[in-house]
């Protein structure tokens, strides 16, 4: 799953002047200063983990003292710094499929380029997997073919599917025995380190006030103009949340300065941040499902802004936790918490919750449309897409349309496809509200 | 009865895509009703044990003409689903009254979504199962899975299911398990005399016929292939796997054969073999299930392996009980678990010194010839390297 954390943000354009509190630099600080704690483990005598984005247990692998790597953000930073393609290739030759995802082979091949990750300095190989199994079959081979590459030690935590639309207390149950009677003693084991629930405890805390703080951001958009981009400017702001900062004070920090930001945006009715600079006038509200293509992140983000297209909300925002609804983490009950939190990521709701949730967003956020952006690699997002099309028209009566493209192969993204798709849908847009007017 | 008269009616039974073995149970008494499932398990013997017929739905197969299915996927989706789905909206499936959706992939999960948007008056379930091997644990979470599909066909009957249709469902699929080991054995033995393309068509027969007639059938099949007058061939021995979901076309399994291959193992419709042992018939039945599932069942892809060293032991055994000379690779096109799982279970073959070939398909692949030449050469080379 396409995970969110690119490095810098769309302001990073700014002079170096930059104050401190701007959120944009924070997120960049955070999210290096990620990559420079994994380089700097093995000389600390640090432990590595390794866990997927949806249904990461951050604030548990952290009462472990673990360094923590997260596979899905190396891969979209290396397809973000041209790497991807090269690494891709490399996993193919040595026997990866070319149909199969291309995280999957993007980290892969970067493995077998010795230690270094995506920012040049060294990566260090796991001591420990986490398989967090949610939402995508692809996570449990993943780990597999790390594990039987490298011999990790791999622990495996089955998040159940909400094939019916809802959490049963079943699903619960088997999620919270298998933290208490796998998950964290294999984490102790691994790390020496006693679990302490108390501490995990304190981080939950901070998990809840960063959560509500991204809520209201994201929701934020429902003003008009939106301040924010929800898909190209949102997978900035989830970075931290997605990934090794849920339960830290530097996220909580960095949400508290990121909602102080937009809400002033929506006092001056500004519109979001484009790597261009202030979008002028708001043409099209947007709701996008499928998670970015990375290799051409900014060129495809020109496409919408160019056009005076903002993406309202996206379900790609939502892969590493679903908060719009409620859910929060809640120190009270760590456990079924933390189960609730995994079984509750957005590509582990079945199609009719997910179709739910996209309509809701059109209502709610006054959105023209749904865009959906297919991705070559991603059964788990892609398979069901077209029905999902088709449902969303009927019953919002709003058009869709619907783009193919990949995460971090270039060979799947083609500009000039995809430009005119886009700009064709834009024109449909146009011509429904005309047909509406009159 | 001959082995053409029984592998004549399963290959009639294969190609009927409109199912009327099934409409033809419902007809024979009232209120009967029918319960479809997908790759790669699901426990048949709760459905049974509710007195209906358990179908497995394989997709299309290369004769179906999918026009509506192909507006439901991109091009970049296996095959299986698409078909699946025109088999559902041109109403071939109207004679099931339900469906069942098991945890294999994320294309088969989503499905499961669809089916539900698409066929609303249908009985609709994902089927999950554990990943997690502990009866505490991952047993107690697959019994309470159990008994949910035990009280919803309870329901759909209008009657609950007992424990003891349970036990005695348990016991017929155990005489059907026990009839399969015997085919697959008997095939391993003497694979002049039981080709796959016949094995394969009398195993598929159990997708549609009640369990009890599928039994007596692979015994009559046993039987009959026993006594057949076959000539032996110098073929090389091969385990095909990577055929758990999304079926070749007969035509491909023919070649294999036809290019100098006897196929003594495979992984084509697990069901049937999912539960290495038999099941015991006292006892708590859906515990006795779980424990089944947890501590003797086969595996592939959609199934974790605990432990490093338990990849590939699987495919080994099959390799060595059966006494295959080799391993062929076959995994529908955009099938990420077969692909994924391949080159693990090829690393294995390597460092045990085991031939392998690859190479992919659909279950609408028209053209032979190049898999016909590449299992050909494969065949030729295990036997130089034999000879040498
Ligand atoms: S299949 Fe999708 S969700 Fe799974 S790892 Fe690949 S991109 Fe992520
Ligand atoms: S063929 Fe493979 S990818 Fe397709 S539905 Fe079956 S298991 Fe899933």
């Amino acid at each position: 799953m396409s995970t969110p954390t690119p490095i810098a943000g769309p302001e990073s354009r700014r002079k170096p002047e930059v104050q401190k509190e701007d959120a944009m630099w924070l997120q960049k600080e955070l999210i290096n200063k990620n990559y420079m704690e994994l380089a700097r483990a093995r000389g600390e005598g640090r432990k590595v983990s390794a866990t997927f984005v949806p249904g990461n247990l951050n604030e548990l692998l952290m009462c472990f003292d673990f360094a923590r790597s997260l596979p899905e953000t190396n891969a979209l930073q290396n397809g973000m710094r041209k790497k991807s393609g090269k690494f891709i290739m490399d996993a193919e030759r040595d026997g990866q499929s070319e149909d199969v995802c291309t995280y999957v082979k993007a980290d892969l091949g970067m493995m077998m380029g010795g230690e270094i990750g995506p920012t040049g300095d060294p990566l260090p190989t796991p001591d420990v997997l986490l398989l967090s199994y949610t939402g995508c079959f692809t996570f449990m081979k993943w780990f597999e073919l790390i594990r039987h590459k490298y011999g990790c030690e791999t622990v495996m935590l089955h998040v159940p599917y909400q094939g019916d639309g809802k959490i049963a207390p079943n699903m619960r149950d088997y999620v919270v025995k298998q933290l208490q009677e796998n998950v964290i003693p294999t984490l102790e084991r691994v790390s020496g380190v006693k679990f302490d629930i108390d501490r995990l405890r304190e981080y939950m805390k901070e998990s809840q006030k960063a959560e509500e703080d991204l809520v209201a951001v994201l929701q934020s958009a429902k003003n008009r103009p939106s301040p924010i981009d929800g898909y190209f400017g949102a997978v900035y702001y989830i970075g931290p949340i997605f990934t090794a900062f849920r339960g830290t004070p530097e996220a909580t920090q960095y949400y508290r300065v990121l909602r102080g930001e937009i809400e002033q945006r929506v006092r001056e009715g500004k519109g979001p941040v484009t790597p261009e600079g202030e979008l002028a006038e708001e043409k099209y509200r947007l709701v996008v499902e499928g998670p970015p293509n990375w290799t051409s992140f900014r060129d495809f983000w020109k496409m919408f802004y160019d056009e005076g297209a903002v993406v309202v909300t996206s379900t790609y925002a939502k892969v590493g936790g679903v908060y719009d609804f409620g859910f929060r983490h809640d120190p009270d009950r760590p456990l079924e918490s933390l189960a609730e939190y995994c079984l509750g990521c957005y590509t582990n709701l079945n199609l009719p919750s997910r179709i739910d949730m996209i309509c809701k967003y059109i209502e709610e956020y006054q959105a023209d449309g749904l865009l959906i952006n297919s991705i070559k690699s991603c059964n788990s997002f892609s398979a069901g897409q077209l029905l999902i099309l088709r449902e969303v028209e009927k019953r919002t009566g709003k058009p869709a349309a619907f783009i193919e493209t990949d995460l971090v192969d270039p060979r799947y993204f083609s500009a000039a496809n995809v430009k005119n798709r886009l700009e064709s849908y834009f024109q449909m847009i146009k011509q429904k509200r005309t047909a509406a007017a009159h | 009865m001959s082995v053409k008269a029984i592998v004549d009616r399963c290959e009639a039974l294969f190609e009927d895509l409109n199912f009327q073995a099934v409409k033809d149970w419902k007809a024979a008494a009232p209120g009967r009703k029918a319960i479809g499932y997908m790759p790669v398990y699901v426990p048949r013997e709760i459905i049974h044990a509710a007195g209906m017929l358990p179908v497995g739905i394989l997709g299309g197969g290369d004769q179906l003409e999918v026009i509506q299915g192909d507006a439901y996927y991109q091009s970049y989706i296996c095959r299986i689903p698409r078909s699946t789905i025109e088999l559902g909206l041109t109403g071939r499936l109207d004679c099931l009254d339900g469906m069942l959706f098991p945890s294999i992939c994320d294309v088969i999960r989503n499905l499961s979504g669809m089916w539900q948007i698409l066929f609303k008056d249908k009985y609709v379930r994902y089927f999950d199962v554990p990943q997690e091997y502990r009866d505490a644990v991952g047993g107690a979470y697959y019994v309470h899975e159990l008994e949910i599909l035990r009280d919803d066909l309870g329901r759909l009957r209008g009657r609950p299911v007992t424990d003891d249709e349970l036990r005695a469902a348990i016991g017929v699929y155990n005489e059907n398990r026990r009839a399969i080991r015997d085919l697959y054995a008997f095939r391993a033995r003497t694979p002049w005399l039981a080709p796959t393309a016949e094995v394969y068509l009398v195993l598929r027969a159990g997708m549609v016929l009640p369990v009890d007639e599928h039994t007596r059938l692979v015994r009559d099949y046993i039987a009959a292939a026993s006594a057949a007058d076959r000539p032996r061939r110098d073929n090389a021995r091969v385990v095909v796997t990577g055929v758990f979901c999304e079926q070749p076309p007969l035509g491909l399994i023919k070649s294999i054969e036809m290019a100098g291959c006897y196929i003594v193992d495979d992984d084509f419709m697990l069901v049937t073999r999912w539960l290495l042992e038999d099941v015991p018939e006292t006892g708590n039945p859906l515990e006795e299930l779980s424990r089944a599932f947890l501590h003797h069942s086969a595996s592939t892809s959609a199934k974790y392996d605990a432990r490093r060293e338990d990849k590939g032991k699987f495919l080994l055994e099959q390799v060595r009980t059966r006494g295959a000379e080799g391993v062929v690779f076959a995994a529908p096109s955009f099938c990420d678990p077969a692909l994924l799982e391949r080159p693990m279970l090829q690393d294995v073959l390597a460092k045990h010194g085991i031939p392998y070939t690859a190479f992919k398909y659909a279950e609408n692949t028209g053209q032979m010839a190049p898999i016909r030449e590449q299992a050909g050469t494969f065949a030729d080379s295990i036997k130089l390297w034999s000879a040498a």
